[in-house]
């Protein structure tokens, strides 16, 4: 559903900015793992495109409140940062798959890069209440950019912090202390969130453990709601065949060893209706 | 005072003139969420080509001032799926539904147009003449005059006679009115114009093209006096020839625009991308802004931009009341 939300509170944290908008109907039908689509620009703007956002949060304050994270990397982030309170949003949500949760009280690793970790709480939250076991790898490029570490050691058994420079927890990347923490924790699952790069790795570090992941991509989306067709990524079906698949309504939360993140940019030469005609093209 | 919205697209009566742009509404089941699409004049569908079809490689998008460029490649799920789901879907809910169709011979739009010939639920074929052409060394057909009528009469020949064949126009050619009248003399009932021009876009970061496929299609209101003077010119070469404008139409005022150069039907989309009530809205705007103008019939201002300066407007009943 569409919502003209007043923006409630606005928050830097380090590299990022926050916005909390009051959005009832939104908040109401959240599940974790939505996002929502946000005009920018204003009215009569030039920017045509709305710009897709993880739910961080939702509160039930004012009838239902919804919170996402982002940095600013082009002009319309940039008018997203400059929002303050009272400000109207308009907002497309909530979209997408949610994280599916399991049936029993496993242990689950949650796996965040960069503002990627926003869309693992409300998850972490879930799977508590659940009674599953929680840990949190994050990580990002620096102390600054990397997000929720004071939340993640708040709720986690054990939270493992990696950045590139050092400059905070481990050096390296999340896939590099990854397997150390499935190990420890014995890991039943893994849930992550990141850049394309980033969900690659940890895939394959839970392919090598033999233990499922849900990774939510982040992949650009001009609408959010199906109809663009260009937020596409090549996915493996249950009947064994590639599709390109939309990540706003298929996704963004996807089997990880169902995405062929090698191929992520590309058309499989195998995957259905690829052009010259694989044996899987039909008609 | 309702303004009488209604419309014809050939012999088809349409609710209103407020259709969707192919490619820009999924298969329609995604924009019924949030509103229902019988309150529109009609669906366009996306593209349907023979086989199942994966489109171009990421990137598909790029967002350029007040428009949008994209190289999808026509993906989709190709004609037997589209028969078997999407098709019957729309036909249950009675959505009135214009076929696209896409191909790269004439005998493959030939092939889709006689699959579609029995189907139930198809109001209109609208035929996207913006594919390369094999045989022709991968230029699209709607750059040629004579390419875009061979399809267009072939097409026609297999098509029952009651469902109208609307030839859909580039502006990417060196003369749109000469491209119009060929489909026209090849059997087209309605035209519809403007299919996306091709534009492009370089990121300055990585030094590339923003795209995959290098170049893609402009849409959005960057190009919308481009589709107003398409209108306008085949209009007055051709009057008597349905138009479905469209190009850029966020607004009631953008559409308005499109009917008095000529369109008797407006189709709304990259807007829907933007505000997926935007064909609702338009709509809505669009009858305000006609009966604000004196109105009660849209037929009554299609076109009327081509009067002679300081000719009175017909039918306008304020003027009526002036007169006495």
């Amino acid at each position: 559903m569409q919502v003209t939300g007043t923006v409630l509170t606005t928050r830097q944290v380090d590299a990022y900015h926050a916005l909390t908008v009051v959005a009832p109907g939104i908040a109401e039908r959240f599940r974790p793992g939505h996002f929502v689509a946000v005009a920018v620009g204003g009215s009569g703007t030039s920017m045509l495109t709305r710009r897709a956002f993880s739910i961080h949060d939702v509160k039930p304050d004012y009838g239902g409140t919804v919170e996402f994270v982002f940095a600013v990397n082009g002009p319309g982030t940039a008018w997203l940062a400059e929002r303050r309170a009272r400000d109207t949003l308009d907002l497309v949500g909530p979209l997408g798959r949610p994280f599916p949760l399991p049936r029993d009280p496993v242990t689950c690793v949650m796996v965040g890069d960069e503002y990627g970790s926003a869309v693992l709480f409300a998850v972490a939250d879930a799977l508590q209440r659940r009674g599953c076991r929680v840990d949190f790898v994050l990580g990002g490029a620096s102390a600054g950019r990397v997000f929720g570490a004071m939340r993640a050691r708040r709720m986690a058994e054990t939270t493992t912090l990696t950045t590139e420079d050092g400059s905070l927890g481990m050096r390296g990347r999340v896939t590099d202390a990854l397997p150390g923490v499935i190990a420890d924790v014995r890991a039943d699952a893994v849930y992550a969130s990141g850049p394309m790069e980033t969900l690659r790795g940890v895939t394959a570090v839970a392919v090598e453990f033999d233990i499922p992941v849900q990774a939510a991509v982040e992949e650009r989306m001009a609408c959010g709601i199906g109809v663009c067709m260009t937020c596409v990524l090549p996915v493996i079906g249950d009947d064994g065949i590639t599709r390109m698949v939309r990540s706003c309504v298929e996704g963004p939360v996807f089997r990880g060893e169902r995405v062929r993140f090698d191929d992520v940019g590309t058309i499989p030469f195998d995957a259905l209706g690829a052009p010259g005609g694989g044996s899987r093209n039909a008609g | 005072m309702p303004v009488d919205m209604r419309t014809y697209l050939g012999h088809v009566e349409l609710a209103n003139p407020v259709v969707t742009a192919a490619g820009c509404a999924g298969s329609g089941s995604e924009l019924a969420q949030f509103f229902d699409l019988g309150r529109i004049g009609a669906v366009t569908t996306r593209s349907i080509t023979m086989a199942p079809r994966a489109g171009r490689p990421t990137p598909r998008m790029a967002e350029t001032p007040s428009g949008l460029l994209n190289a999808v490649g026509l993906q989709g799920p190709g004609v037997d799926a589209f028969l078997a789901r999407e098709l019957p879907w729309l036909a249950q809910r009675n959505v009135r539904t214009v076929v696209s169709i896409g191909g790269g011979t004439v005998a493959e739009y030939t092939a889709l147009a006689r699959r579609l010939n029995d189907a139930p639920g198809v109001t209109a074929v609208e035929v996207n003449l913006s594919c390369p052409n094999i045989e022709d060394r991968g230029r699209v057909f709607a750059r040629d005059g004579g390419a875009s009528a061979e399809v267009i009469a072939s097409v026609r020949a297999v098509m029952r006679y009651d469902v109208p064949v609307v030839a859909k126009l580039s502006p990417d050619t060196a003369d749109i009115v000469s491209v119009a009248r060929a489909c026209v003399d090849g059997g087209a009932d309605a035209l519809s114009m403007i299919n996306n021009p091709l534009g492009m876009s370089i990121d300055t970061e990585t030094m590339l093209p923003a795209l995959a496929a290098g170049t893609g299609g402009l849409s959005g209101p960057a190009i919308r006096p481009l589709a107003v003077r398409c209108v306008w010119q085949v209009r007055t070469a051709l009057p008597g020839v349905p138009i479905i404008g469209m190009g850029g139409v966020l607004t009631g005022r953008d559409a308005f625009e499109l009917i008095l150069a000529g369109a008797c039907v407006v189709a709304v989309g990259t807007a829907l991308f933007h505000d997926p009530y935007a064909c609702t809205r338009v709509l809505r705007e669009l009858e305000e802004l006609v009966a604000a103008r004196g109105y009660q019939r849209l037929a009554d201002v299609i076109g009327l931009a081509h009067r002679p300066p300081g000719a009175a407007a017909r039918h306008r009943t304020d003027f009526e009341e002036s007169s006495l």
